[in-house]
């Protein structure tokens, strides 16, 4: 889950990190006050989430009336549906030096990691670009963060006397900040030393664990984090909400993720690592997925029939193709009497709506005698997940 | 010879009374897994399938060998439930429990690391070795189970549970077969990793090949292209990456939680290019495996 920046800084100026003099505005006019507030040129960050947007959503000012334009400029943006959460208007002070630090986990060694480097921007782009240029140093999650480990970092990095001893306590504090929040990723793309010697950070991205939001949950009040916000990167569509509301409406089973898309196939899927790959196998032959609708945790008849009626009530969607890995304890005799009740009570011929039928497990045969009544192409685990989805395409033409 | 477990392999249940613990500890009876006792705290005395369940996990190991457990207690329970096991003793530890944050897992995963133990999961359904044990969840009801799974060449790891018993199946259903299938979980930090498990492979005789199973999200794959190209491994990998429409649907996350495109890294383009490199085979379609993994081993 995504923090706007404005978010993320406030976490780091609550625990001590050096910060930059800057404002949240919402209009033009504010933006313009801000700048004259603040003195000097300016740079403006919009606050969004979706992504690709780094440098549409960033405009430096020299002088407030400059400020108040590359304001109302950047309050156009379309960040995924949604507006700009306001403005970020800040300092941009010059250093002598420039440095940039990451936080996140190794999934190598499993361990959290930070990398350092003496350049600004984010580190995966440096590793690609210069990664003689980049430090690591892993620290543990089950013990405290020793200051020794900020230390050497700095040491790595070159650093003496003062400026050693500044960065260790950055470099600590913002440690001790990660595993606090439960933060999976925190970047600082750029942290600058001042002329006077100060450290400040510029700028930052951080995520928080989705997994860790509940006990996070005083800190995201802190924030003001509505309850269901959930920071997608783009805001769900009236098919997504119902979908979620179909799924909330009855613990048996779980239908998640729901997304829309704007092909013509629609998809009830197995959940999981079968959702992932039946997708992939309609577009790889050829086929346009309507959706993105995972079902797993052996769901209701009923879940099913919302679901079934929900995705072929999409404009543009006439057939949907009912498809899952190998499952373990879903019922395939449940899942075939929903779709087929969902799609006799909007007036149709299952035999006409399904593509094809594949949901192989230990309920397949009495799943296999509902179809047969109805006429509906089956398939069992000897036709592969790619010779199911190509078969759904073909019939679609 | 097998991967992890054998045929004398002795396990524990941790949250055996829960509503899946109670279905697959079923399942494994059924499948002959060797299951000698289960914990819910609170519910010591009783018995599950005729499996003695108790308060602790010392009550256990004091009186008998352990060489396992599966942890499948709700999610705020689950690192004490892991460290309960690691403290007395048991050396192998699958973790089914979905949604624990990944500071959890990592601190889990270290302290295993200091204690000699190896952790399989989170987010994972557990070990098969065909028709001679099952350590978890994987596979469903024992005849199910056993349709899916037949004895053979193939050695299988995946981060998708579900996937694990369908490319099974296909390989299954190929003649080839499976020596040792893992689930390995599905989170951004799992206890072990291709990497770590795959040496266990290399030194298993009935294995003639790996094929593995990825998806979006962390280092996993690149790290596994590397180890390719560093050593010289005896057997032939085919790797199959799913989620390939997630290129186009950055910061969207779909099937598990490690599952996002945030970094180059991430994107099934990217795994598939670096595994390609090292000599991985890349099946460009789930029916596609049994056959690359026939070419590979001149079978």
């Amino acid at each position: 889950m995504r923090f706007y920046e404005f978010e993320a800084k406030q976490l780091l100026k609550k625990h001590g990190i050096p910060l930059v003099q800057s404002e949240v505005v919402k209009t033009a006019d504010e933006a313009k006050k801000a700048a004259s507030k603040i003195g000097g040129p300016v740079i403006l960050k919009a606050q969004v989430i979706a992504p690709g947007l780094t440098a549409a959503s960033v405009k430096d000012a020299a002088d407030p009336a400059g400020a108040k334009t590359a304001a109302a400029k950047l309050l156009e943006l379309d960040d995924g549906g949604r507006k700009p959460n306001g403005i970020l208007v800040e300092a941009r002070p010059t250093g002598e030096a420039v440095y940039s630090l990451s936080f996140t986990y190794d999934g190598t060694t499993k361990l959290p990691v930070i990398a350092a480097s003496n350049m600004a921007g984010k580190i995966d782009d440096l590793s690609d670009t210069h990664p003689e240029r980049i430090v690591r140093r892993h620290f543990s999650a089950l013990y405290p963060f020793s200051d020794y480990i900020a230390k050497e970092l700095a040491k790595s990095l070159a650093l003496g006397g003062n400026d050693l001893k500044r960065m260790t306590r950055i470099v600590s504090g913002l440690a001790r900040l990660f595993l606090k929040y439960d933060l999976a990723d925190l970047d600082i793309t750029s942290l600058v030393k001042l002329g006077e010697g100060n450290f400040a950070v510029l700028d930052v991205e951080a995520d928080l664990e989705i997994e860790a939001r509940h006990r996070q949950r005083p800190m995201l009040d802190e924030l003001g984090f509505a309850k269901d916000d959930l920071r997608q990167v783009r805001e769900p569509t009236a098919f997504e909400l119902e979908g979620a509301r179909i799924d909330a409406e009855d613990p048996r089973g779980i239908i998640s993720p729901i997304a829309e898309f704007d092909g013509n196939i629609g998809l009830v899927i197995g959940a999981g690592g079968g959702s992932l790959t039946l997708t992939d196998a309609v577009r790889k032959h050829g086929g346009r997925p309507a959706n993105y609708a995972a079902i797993g945790g052996n769901p209701s008849v009923d879940k099913a029939r919302r679901l079934t009626k929900l995705v072929l009530s999409k404009p543009g969607v006439d057939k949907i193709a009912v498809m899952s890995n190998v499952v373990s304890n879903t019922r395939a005799d449940l899942v075939a009497r929903g779709v087929i009740k969902g799609i006799t009570e909007l007036g149709f011929e299952p035999a006409d709506k399904i593509l094809i039928f594949r949901v192989p497990g230990a309920w397949e045969a009495d799943a296999a005698k509902i179809l047969q009544k109805y006429g509906v192409e089956y398939c069992d685990r000897t036709v592969s997940i790619s010779e199911a989805a190509r078969r759904a395409v073909e019939k679609v033409g | 010879m097998a991967v992890i477990i054998h045929e004398d392999f002795q396990f524990i249940v941790q949250g055996i009374t829960g509503r899946e613990a109670l279905n697959f500890t079923r399942e494994c009876l059924e499948y002959g897994s060797k299951i000698i006792g289960g914990v819910t705290p609170g519910k010591g005395g009783r018995e599950v399938y005729g499996v003695p369940v108790y308060d602790t996990v010392r009550e256990i190991t004091e009186t008998q060998r352990v060489d396992g457990t599966v942890i499948t207690v709700p999610l705020a329970f689950a690192p004490d439930a892991a460290y309960e096991a690691i403290d007395a003793g048991i050396k192998e530890i699958i973790i089914i429990t979905e949604g624990i944050p990944r500071k959890d897992a990592s601190a889990v995963v270290e302290y295993a690391a200091l204690h000699g133990a190896r952790m399989i999961g989170p987010n994972c359904l557990g070990i098969i070795v065909p028709d001679v044990c099952r350590f978890g969840s994987l596979g469903g009801p024992a005849v199910d189970c056993r349709k899916a799974f037949k004895p053979g060449v193939v050695g299988v790891m995946s981060r998708s549970g579900g996937m694990t018993t369908e490319i099974c199946n296909a390989l299954t259903l190929s003649g080839l077969g499976v020596s040792t299938a893992i689930s390995i979980g599905g989170d951004p930090v799992i206890g072990s990793t291709y990497v770590d498990l795959i040496p266990l492979f290399e030194a298993d005789e009935e294995t003639k090949a790996v094929v593995i199973y990825a998806e979006p999200g962390g280092t996993a794959e690149a790290e596994l292209a590397r180890w390719t190209q560093e050593h010289k491994s005896r057997l032939p990998i085919v790797a199959f990456v799913a989620g390939r429409f997630m290129d186009e649907m950055p910061g969207m996350s779909f099937g598990h939680a490690g599952t996002v495109v945030n970094k180059k890294v991430d994107s099934p383009a990217d795994k598939m290019r670096r595994m390609r490199e090292a000599g991985i085979s890349v099946a460009e379609e789930i029916g596609d495996i049994p056959n690359l993994v026939r070419e590979r081993i001149g079978n």
